[in-house]
C-alpha cells in the first residue's frame, strides 16, 4: 500500500494564494479581484504586488462576475476571489449568463467552500456549488484536496481556455500530494491500489479516505483510493476500471449528495451497465450549523470512520447481488 | 434623405419585417433607438472591418437590454458584420439569431449575451478596465433600458466606475419611460436619473430628442470629449417607443408584441424602402 505523510497542515486557500502570486509574476495577463476578502483568499500578496492588475469591487458579488466577464475581452485572464457561496449561489445568473453562456475565460476562485468554513454557520457554508456549477453548460469543476494540489490546480487552470470554478476550503489540512506534482485537468489519481472496494474522493475527504483505507487493511480489506479532484469533466475511465476490480463503491464529498461527486458517478455507473452497490459519503441533503471544522465533521459523517462504514456496507451490500 | 436617415428608415423595416415574421420578439423599443444605433454604427465608432472577439484598438458596444435584439442585428448587418438575409433567421430554430444577443451561435459584432437585465454595464466596465491595462485608447459604449436600472447589479456598477475612475466609458439609458408592466413612474418610479448619475459621480448629458440623428451626434460626441478626465459618462436619452410608426409611438403596448400582416402593411407604407429589403 501506498504511504502519504502530511508534511504539515496548511490551508488549501493559502496554496491557491501563493499561485496566484506566481502567476502574477510569469503571466501578464493574469488579473485578481476580488469582493472584500483580500485576507481570507490570501490575495493580498498578488495586490500588493500587482496592484494595477488587482480589482478590489467591494461587497458587489454580481459586479464583479460582470467585469470579470467584460476583462476578458481584450485577452485578461480575470481570478476572481471570494467565499464559494458568493462565488455561486449569490450570482448564478451573472455566471449563467455573463460567464458560462458567453464562454468567458473566467476562474472563479472560491474558498470557505463546504462545513469546514465553521463557526459562521449556514449562511456562509454552502453546500451545493458543485451541484450549481457542474450544471452549466461548458463549466470546469475543480476541488482540490491539499494544498499543494490546489496550488498546482491555480497555475493549471490560467493555461486553460474556458471559464472554470476552482473550489477549496479555509481550514488548514494535511498536505501530503507531490509539492512538484503535475496537474491535469479532468485526469483523477489513483492514490491507493485495491481490489475489494472503491473509494472515490474529493477534497478535505480525500485525506479521510486514505486513513480509511489505512484501517481497512489491518480488518484484511483492500481499498482502492481515487482522488477525483476535477468533478467535470469527470474521469469515467479511472472509475469504471477500478469498479470492474472491485464491484462497489463509496463516494466522498464535503458536499449535498445532492448534486454531488457521487451522484454524477452514479449516473456513470447505469449508464454503463456497471451496476455495483454504492454508498454516498456527504451532507444529506440538509444546511450546515456553527461549529468548528472537526466537531462538524463529525457530526455530518465525513470522515475517515463513516466512511470505513461505507465501506463495508458496500462489500456486504454484493453478496447481495 | 441622407445615408443615415435612409439607414434608419431601413433598419426600421427590417425590425418590422423580422418580429411579424415570427409574430415574437420586440419592436417598441427597437424602434425607439434605431436611429441611436444608426449614428453610433455608422458615425460614431471607430470599428475595425473584421470582427474579433478581443476588440482590440477599436470602440465597442455592448447592449444590455438585449430584448431590443432586432436593432442590433439589423444594424449589425447592414454595417456588415454578416450578411442581411441572415435576418430572416431571427428568432427561427439553428439560426445565429436567437430571441436575445449570444456569443454561443458565433454571430459577429456580439461580445457578450444579454437578455437576463442588469449585467450589460459590469461587462463593460470589465471591458474598459482591459482597454486601459492594455494601453487602447478606445472608447466603451452602452445601451441600457430605463425600467432595466431596478436591478441592483447596475448600482455596483455605477459605484464602482465613479470610484474607480472608468472614464473610457460612455453609458447611454433609453429613457422611453416605459416597461412591460406600463408607465416606470407607476411599475416603480426611478426618480431624477440625472441627480442620481452625478451623486455617483459621473458626468451626465442628455438628449432631449434620442429619436434626432443631428442631436445624438452632437451629444455622444460631446461625451466622448468629456472621456479620459476621470469620470464615467452616462447619457439620458428621451425616445419614444415605437418612433417611425404611428401606431406604435407612444404606447407600451408594443413592447414584446409583433404587428400583423396587416398591422405591417401600414407601418412599412410609413416608411418606404430606402436601401434594399433583406
Amino acid at each position: 500500500m501506498n504511504e502519504f505523510s502530511n508534511t504539515g497542515n496548511k490551508d488549501t486557500r493559502s496554496g491557491f494564494g501563493v499561485a496566484l502570486l506566481e502567476l502574477g509574476r510569469t503571466n501578464p495577463n493574469v488579473v485578481a479581484l476580488c469582493a472584500d476578502l483580500t485576507g481570507s483568499l490570501k490575495m493580498n500578496e498578488f495586490k500588493n504586488e500587482f496592484p494595477e492588475r488587482f480589482i478590489q469591487v467591494g461587497i458587489a458579488e454580481a459586479n464583479m462576475m460582470g467585469i470579470a466577464a467584460g476583462m476578458t475581452i481584450g485577452e485578461k485572464i480575470p481570478f476572481t476571489g471570494t467565499f464559494a457561496n458568493f462565488s455561486t449561489g449569490r450570482v448564478y445568473d451573472q455566471i449563467r449568463q455573463s460567464i458560462a453562456y458567453s464562454n468567458k475565460n473566467v476562474k472563479i476562485c472560491a474558498s470557505h467552500a463546504g462545513i469546514t468554513l465553521g463557526e459562521d454557520g449556514a449562511t456562509h457554508q454552502i453546500l451545493e456549488d458543485i451541484g450549481l456549477m457542474k450544471m452549466l453548460p461548458g463549466m470546469t469543476v475543480i476541488n482540490t484536496c491539499d494544498y499543494n494540489q490546489t496550488k498546482a490546480a491555480t497555475i493549471e487552470i490560467s493555461k486553460y481556455n474556458g471559464p472554470v470554478y476552482l473550489r477549496f476550503g479555509r481550514p488548514k489540512v494535511p498536505n501530503f500530494t507531490d509539492e512538484n506534482q503535475n496537474f491535469e485537468i479532468g485526469k483523477g489519481i489513483k492514490l491507493i491500489e485495491g481490489s475489494d472496494v472503491t473509494i472515490v474522493a474529493t477534497g478535505h475527504l480525500v485525506w479521510e479516505s486514505i486513513s480509511a483505507a489505512k484501517d481497512l487493511l489491518s480488518r484484511g480489506i483492500n481499498a482502492e483510493v481515487i482522488n477525483i479532484h476535477t468533478i467535470k469533466p469527470l474521469d469515467k475511465d479511472i472509475i469504471l476500471k477500478s469498479i470492474n476490480k472491485t464491484n462497489s463503491l463509496v463516494s466522498c464529498e464535503e458536499h449535498n449528495i445532492l448534486g454531488g461527486l457521487g451522484e454524477s458517478i452514479s449516473r456513470l455507473i447505469v449508464q454503463n451497465n456497471k451496476l455495483c452497490p454504492m454508498e454516498f459519503v456527504g451532507v444529506n441533503d440538509s444546511f450546515g450549523e456553527s461549529g468548528t471544522p472537526e466537531q462538524l465533521m463529525n457530526k455530518y459523517k465525513l470522515n475517515s470512520e463513516n466512511i470505513i462504514d461505507k465501506c463495508l456496507k458496500v462489500i456486504s451490500r454484493k453478496k447481495l447481488i | 434623405m441622407n445615408e443615415l436617415e435612409n439607414l434608419v428608415i431601413q433598419v426600421r423595416r427590417d425590425i418590422l419585417r423580422m418580429v411579424n415574421n415570427v409574430k415574437s420578439g420586440h419592436p417598441g423599443g427597437s424602434l425607439g433607438c434605431t436611429e441611436f444605433f444608426v449614428v453610433l454604427f455608422f458615425k460614431i465608432m471607430k470599428r475595425n472591418e473584421k470582427f474579433e472577439m478581443n476588440g482590440k484598438n477599436e470602440d465597442l458596444f455592448f447592449l444590455s437590454n438585449g430584448h431590443i435584439s432586432p436593432v442590433y442585428y439589423s444594424t449589425l448587418a447592414r454595417a456588415g458584420y454578416f450578411p442581411v438575409k441572415e435576418l430572416n433567421t431571427f428568432r427561427k430554430i439553428n439560426s445565429r439569431l436567437q430571441g436575445h444577443p449570444t456569443t454561443h451561435e458565433g454571430l459577429p459584432g456580439i461580445r457578450i449575451a444579454s437578455g437576463s437585465l442588469g449585467q450589460g454595464m459590469s461587462v463593460a466596465i470589465g471591458a474598459a478596465i482591459t482597454k486601459k491595462l492594455n494601453k487602447d485608447d478606445s472608447i466603451v459604449y452602452t445601451l441600457h433600458g430605463d425600467g432595466e436600472l431596478q436591478e441592483g447589479q447596475n448600482w455596483e456598477a455605477i459605484m464602482f466606475a465613479s470610484a474607480n475612475k472608468i472614464d473610457n466609458i460612455i453609458c447611454t439609458i433609453d429613457y422611453n419611460q416605459k416597461q412591460i408592466d406600463g408607465d416606470i413612474k407607476d411599475v416603480l418610479d426611478l426618480g431624477d436619473l440625472k441627480i442620481k448619475f452625478s451623486s455617483f459621480g459621473w458626468i451626465v448629458f442628455e438628449i432631449k430628442n434620442g429619436n434626432n440623428v443631428k442631436e445624438i451626434e452632437d451629444i455622444i460626441l460631446k461625451a466622448k470629449n468629456e472621456s479620459g478626465n476621470g469620470k464615467p459618462i452616462v447619457i439620458i436619452m428621451n425616445t419614444t417607443m415605437g418612433n417611425g410608426v404611428d401606431y406604435m409611438m407612444g404606447t407600451h403596448k408594443w413592447h414584446g408584441v409583433a404587428p400583423n400582416d396587416e398591422e405591417l402593411r401600414i407601418a412599412l407604407d410609413q416608411n418606404p424602402e430606402t436601401l434594399i429589403d433583406y
